[in-house]
């Protein structure tokens, strides 16, 4: 099989974009990518689009009635969060399989505030503040606490995830916000389900990222191997059975299992990561995944950041983006946006937040209900 | 419109005369117990091995999340909690008779599972519902 190249990927800053509609949104990072490696939707041969908040509205062929009808396949994804991650990696495997040689993969998503999760009705009466919550905040604090209570993590643990994102972001020009929240501002900050506070929160926003993914042979032939990034692995889990986890998602087997699955693929270890784009969608979530990909033993998420072991500079620098918390939380353009991300300090392009001499970097979402993907790139020259 | 009130979910049961009470479905091949009626076990795969059992009204608090941002209507803070029963079924509530304090909550606290009127919500018909919360233990 050949080897996957991303040889050109980009992302619009996140923001809110109501006057405009979702393919509008997703044309615009797809002609980015095109640019990025030079190339035309006339050399595409398939486009794989990713999207949740209009899933039947055939997005992806409504992208291309905006930038170029070639008549080519395209694939409509849905997979909750890892929409995007979902869509890259169908593209990947597109190539990976010698179907194409060069595929587009496009995220997209416009958002409105709010809280996300708990509506669903059902038939009888509304069960959201009567069997518990089923919103977003209140799921992802209780799988923090499951973590306080097998380790003690405290508050502060999970508000010093957000200040040192919120930091990470005000170096990231495409983040929605750059902004820095200290300590006592995060843990003070309007209480949304303990203990997830407003700023601990992933950042609902409108936005899309997309990326070009060529075969060996094709890259080789386009010239584009010098700004490649090879990856080394994808992988997508869905939620193996747990004990808990018809009342309580689980986001952690998932995880564990395609993070072993990627490490195994990529022929690497988590020693070998240079940089971190992972799934915080809420403070509490970012912790559990220092564990769940191997970067530290267990019970140690609590320890790596305190010591800033996960801060730029550290050990292992984790959402140098701002991550969801702050570059924001496109649902179906959040996969592909990480691509973006760690493929962008693979060819030393970050600019002032670039992790110094990255080779390989992961990416990490998950989709609650549960899906997992995991990509590993690594720097080709 | 019932004279009596309806159950809030499936897995809560009301028997004529007799006392309201959670009902689980057990796998007969890896004893995987699930909320709800089913046909086949997601823990093992087995087809029509499943039987209903009584749950315990008792269990242990394993996790939580204290709520003070909800949808509009919904009273606000509460305590959204998982437990696991006596038998292992997790099942998740309102923990009520609690502060809503972190300080004032352990891991691993006793509750009981205790039937009430679901808060007043009623359907678009007009009736009732019993639903069940946990409360520490007595």
């Amino acid at each position: 099989m050949t080897d996957a190249y991303v040889v050109g990927v980009d992302m619009i800053k996140f923001g809110r974009f109501p006057e405009k509609t979702v393919p509008e949104i997703g044309a615009e990072s797809a002609l980015l990518a095109l640019d990025d490696c030079g190339l035309t939707i006339h050399d595409m041969q398939a486009l794989y689009s990713g999207n949740l908040g209009q899933a039947s509205g055939m997005v992806g062929q409504r992208i291309l009635q905006q930038i170029g009808q070639t008549g080519i396949p395209v694939i409509n994804v849905a997979n909750a969060c890892a929409t995007g991650a979902t869509a890259f990696r169908e593209a990947w495997a597109s190539v990976k399989a010698g179907l194409y040689d060069c595929v587009l993969a496009v995220g997209v998503e416009q958002m409105g505030k709010g809280l996300l999760g708990g509506a669903g009705g059902g038939t009888g009466i509304p069960k959201e503040g009567l069997l518990g919550s089923g919103t977003m905040p209140a799921v992802f604090a209780e799988a923090g606490l499951e973590h306080t209570r097998k380790y003690g993590t405290t508050f502060e643990h999970f508000a010093k995830v957000s200040v040192k994102n919120h930091h990470h972001s005000t170096m990231n020009p495409k983040a929605m916000y750059q902004i820095e929240t200290p300590l006592e501002t995060v843990m003070n900050a309007e209480m949304i389900s303990y203990p997830n506070t407003k700023l601990m929160c992933s950042v609902n926003v409108d936005g899309s990222a997309a990326a070009v993914i060529c075969s060996e042979a094709k890259a080789k032939e386009l010239g584009l191997m010098k700004r490649a990034v090879k990856v080394r692995a994808s992988v997508l889990t869905s939620d193996p059975w747990q004990e808990r986890d018809l009342v309580m998602p689980d986001v952690n087997s998932c995880t564990r299992k395609a993070a072993a699955a990627a490490y195994e693929m990529a022929g690497l270890g988590a020693e070998d990561i240079d940089l971190v784009e992972l799934h915080d969608c809420f403070a509490t979530a970012e912790i559990l995944h220092y564990e769940n990909l191997g970067l530290c033993g267990e019970g140690e998420a609590g320890r790596m950041i305190d010591d800033d072991e996960v801060a730029l500079g550290g050990r292992i620098p984790v959402n140098v983006s701002g991550g969801l918390l702050s570059k924001g939380h496109p649902l179906g353009a959040t996969g592909i946006a990480n691509i973006y991300e760690v493929t962008t300090h693979l060819r030393g392009e970050a600019g002032e937040r670039q992790v110094e001499g990255a080779r390989i970097g992961m990416t990490h979402v998950i989709g609650l209900g549960s899906a997992c993907g995991i990509h590993i790139l690594e720097k080709v020259s | 419109m019932s004279d009596q009130p309806l159950p809030a979910v499936d897995y809560l049961k009301i028997p004529e005369g007799g006392d309201p009470y959670l009902e689980g479905h057990k796998c007969g091949s890896c004893g995987a117990t699930f909320l709800g009626e089913r046909a086949v076990c997601s823990k093992c795969g087995a087809r029509d091995q499943m039987s209903a059992v009584t749950l315990p009204n008792h269990g242990t608090l394993y996790t939580y999340s204290i709520v003070y941002r909800s949808f509009p209507g919904i009273d606000v803070p509460y305590v959204s909690a998982v437990v696991d029963l006596d038998d292992g079924t997790a099942i998740k509530g309102n923990l009520i008779n609690v502060e809503p304090d972190p300080d004032k909550i352990e891991f691993g606290l006793p509750v009981d599972v205790v039937y009430d009127d679901a808060l007043g919500r009623k359907d678009r018909d007009g009736n009732s519902y019993l639903s069940y919360f946990f409360q520490p233990s007595s």
